[in-house]
């Protein structure tokens, strides 16, 4: 591509500017309106008219404390184990679909394929019923579970396709300038496949983080309800009050961490993304 | 330093094919061997079992007298340089190169360790790129940078797998002469891996000619040139490549389908009680008859033909003379296309002018040969009817005179250049 001329790169300013404002504005709006006052809530003004920790407070100390740090609780251990296991699984599956050859490998890819893109909502139903009668409902293995359906997938061809740009040569290599098999391993191959495992993990808990459907569908009580189901729980400070501004908050709260892992990951989550489809 | 010996060594992979059927072959400590052969006939495969990243099946290799066919690849003291070069693309051109040092625990401090990467980033021209990472690189760099890594801890043996066939021809061309005056200083066996035709004529002390998994021929390129055992190798070696023409044999006269040829001696003892042969002659040893004095046309055989086309190369001239093949040898000259990796064409002849020479398209031209020049191969086994194993012992003897006299040129010239910079003597012991 060359160089844009003038009225182009105007162009893609206006388009970029609009882009953005239409992203991002419901997130300011959210942000906006964690800061605003309960008598504030109608106003109808985007900024709040005094900025105020108050709903901060209720959901951290007041007394929407309970059902938000639990859930909060909740989000992080589920989503880092289900990512965990996911990880450690696709990264000895896409081994082996990288490096060997084996019956029914494609049978694998393509399974994969179709359970990452089969409609939640249809399975939902059924495992709420399955999970009621095995007593995996409302509990951390319960969504553990399906949280994995959804993360070993794609886990597992972003891996494969990073490992077979992996050039395994170099463990050979390794070992006739001198390593043993593990060194060759660890000091050959390590530093290569950690940042592909490393971005497929972001990816993973991303998934797993920002789920609502089974966590709304497949816990009743606080002992598993992650923060996206548990915001719908949120009252107000008394019956009459609206809890807006305390969801917002919460919002907020689950959305920093997203944001910053993103904002300092940036390159490899591209890179892993778009592994498969361009060659280096 | 090094002698490598192969015995009888098979290597038959997991899924049952067989890719190396018995291969013995000795390499002299020093010595710089090349494994050439059209692809797929077992060159990298013995090259990995004797660096030890391939079981050997059955046969013995030994090192310096050491039968290693379990050691495992590290305690060989083997260096390979790979086809991709095989470069650690998350470390420094100067970690790349330290890596097999480094890995040597104990052996080296981190005082030697620079020394001797800065020494041999200065050999190879690599100094300014030492702390780049390897894919920043031009290929020719990366190159270099596998021959640091193999150079650095002085290896018992080098082992190359086609290391050129990555660059472009200019570039191959002074890496090749770079390999060679290395070799030459350092003195370390090496092992060569190509299908090149000028590497492994330039490079050799002796080249080994592989076809299907076996050894064909073991010589100085010279006498594979000269005195090639079979067909095979005469096909292989030379570029253009050797023709080959049904010859018929009647009374006194071999008749080729371009020129009738009288039998003298040699070829009558040649030929034997065959009515058909196949006989071979290489595209430079024919010559535009207008060109020549009398005295020596009248020494060889003038023929008369007419030319299809012609290829002017500044140099020389390519002339193609087509021919109709006799149907007795030609599924066998179609073997041997195959085999030589060849694409089936037309049975043609060709020949290498003098540049001078003002035979164009189409034209009827009168060309000349020596008759002494022409090889008699069997029908039937392709073997070499003409070879003399005097004159190619004699050769070899020879070019082992010659390669002993360049190695310790070339190391007296080192040590030279040692006295004359006391400080790289120092950094170099
Ligand atoms: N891992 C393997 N399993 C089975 N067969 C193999 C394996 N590696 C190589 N072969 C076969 O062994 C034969 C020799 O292979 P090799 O790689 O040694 O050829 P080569 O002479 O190096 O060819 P090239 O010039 O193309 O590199 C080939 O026919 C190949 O198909
Ligand atoms: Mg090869």
């Amino acid at each position: 591509m060359g160089a844009l001329t003038r009225r182009q790169r105007a162009w893609w300013a206006v388009i970029t500017v609009l882009v953005l404002v239409y992203a991002l504005f419901p997130v300011a709006a959210i942000f906006a309106t964690s800061f605003k006052l309960p008598s504030d809530l109608n106003s109808g003004r985007f900024l709040p008219a005094q900025w105020s920790w108050t709903n901060y407070e209720q959901i951290l100390v007041g007394n929407a404390q309970g059902l938000f740090l639990s859930a909060l609780r909740n989000s992080i251990g589920i989503s880092l184990i289900a990512t965990a296991i996911a990880v450690v699984l696709a990264t000895f599956a896409a081994y082996a679909i990288a490096r060997l050859d084996f019956r029914g490998k494609r049978l694998i890819l393509t399974t994969a394929l179709a359970v990452s893109i089969f409609p939640v909502i249809s399975i939902v139903t059924p495992l709420f019923n399955v999970w009621r009668a095995v007593g995996l409902y409302d509990t951390w293995p319960g969504l553990i579970i399906p949280y994995l359906s959804l993360t070993l997938p794609i886990s597992i061809w972003t891996l494969a396709a990073f490992f077979r740009q992996i050039p395994w040569e170099l463990e050979q290599a390794a070992q006739v300038d001198g390593a043993t098999a593990w060194q060759a391993f660890r000091k050959a191959i390590v530093p290569l496949a950690a940042p592909g495992v490393f971005t497929t993990a972001l990816i993973a808990f991303f998934i797993a983080w920002n789920d609502f459907v089974y966590g709304i569908s497949l816990t009743s009580t606080e002992r598993a309800r992650p923060v996206p189901a548990a915001l719908a729980f949120f009252t107000g400070a008394s019956q009459f009050e609206e809890p807006t501004g305390s969801i917002s908050a919460a919002a907020v709260i689950v959305t920093i961490p997203v944001v910053v892992l993103v904002l300092l990951f940036q390159r490899q989550i591209v890179a892993g993304l778009t592994q498969g489809a361009v060659k280096g | 330093m090094a002698s490598i010996v192969l015995r009888d060594v098979v290597k038959e992979y997991g899924d049952g094919f067989l890719a190396v059927k018995g291969v013995s072959l000795e390499i002299a400590d020093g010595e710089f061997v090349i494994l050439v052969g059209p692809s797929g006939c077992g060159k990298s495969t013995i090259l990995r079992m004797i660096v030890g990243l391939e079981d050997i099946t059955s046969g013995d290799l030994e090192i310096d007298g050491t039968r290693v066919n379990d050691k495992a690849p590290r305690d060989r003291n083997l260096a390979m340089v790979f086809q991709n070069y095989a470069l650690y693309p998350h470390l420094t051109v100067f970690e790349n190169i330290a890596f097999p040092m480094r890995l040597a625990k104990g052996r080296f401090t981190d005082e030697e360790i620079r020394e001797r990467v800065t020494r041999a980033a200065e050999r190879l021209e690599l100094t300014e790129h030492l702390e780049r990472k390897p894919g920043n690189l031009s290929g020719g760099q990366r190159q270099r940078v596998a021959m640091g890594r193999a150079i650095v801890r002085e290896a018992d043996a080098f082992l190359f797998d086609e290391p050129l066939s990555n660059l472009d021809a200019k570039l191959r061309g002074q890496m090749r002469t770079e390999i060679a005056r290395l070799q030459r200083r350092l003195g370390t066996t090496t092992v060569y891996v190509t299908h090149d035709q000028t590497e492994a004529m330039t490079l050799g002390d002796r080249v080994a000619v592989l076809r299907r998994g076996e050894l064909q021929q073991v010589a100085s390129p010279r006498a594979l040139y000269e005195q090639p055992t079979n067909l095979f190798v005469a096909g292989f070696i030379g570029s253009p490549p050797m023709n080959f023409l049904p010859g018929r044999v009647e009374g006194d006269v071999l008749h080729l389908p371009v020129a009738d040829v009288p039998l003298d001696e040699r070829l009558r003892a040649a030929v034997g009680d065959r009515s058909l042969v196949i006989v071979g002659i290489r595209p430079e040893h024919v010559e535009d008859a207008t060109l020549l004095d009398d005295a020596r046309a009248d020494a060889g055989v003038r023929f008369e033909t007419d030319v299809d086309v012609t290829e002017w190369l500044g140099a020389e001239l390519y002339a193609y003379i087509p021919f109709e093949t006799a149907p007795e040898v030609a599924s066998k000259l179609e073997e041997l296309d195959r085999d030589l990796d060849g694409e089936g064409m037309r049975s043609q002849v060709v020949v290498a002018l003098d540049a001078e020479s003002r035979v164009r398209d189409g034209d009827r031209a009168e060309l000349w040969f020596d008759p002494a020049r022409l090889l008699v191969f069997d029908p039937e086994s392709g073997v070499n009817l003409t070879r003399d194993d005097e004159a190619a012992a004699r050769i070899d003897e020879r070019n082992e005179e010659l390669r002993r006299a360049s190695l310790k040129r070339a190391q007296e010239r080192d040590r030279a250049d040692g006295e004359a910079s006391p400080a790289q003597e120092r950094a170099a012991s």
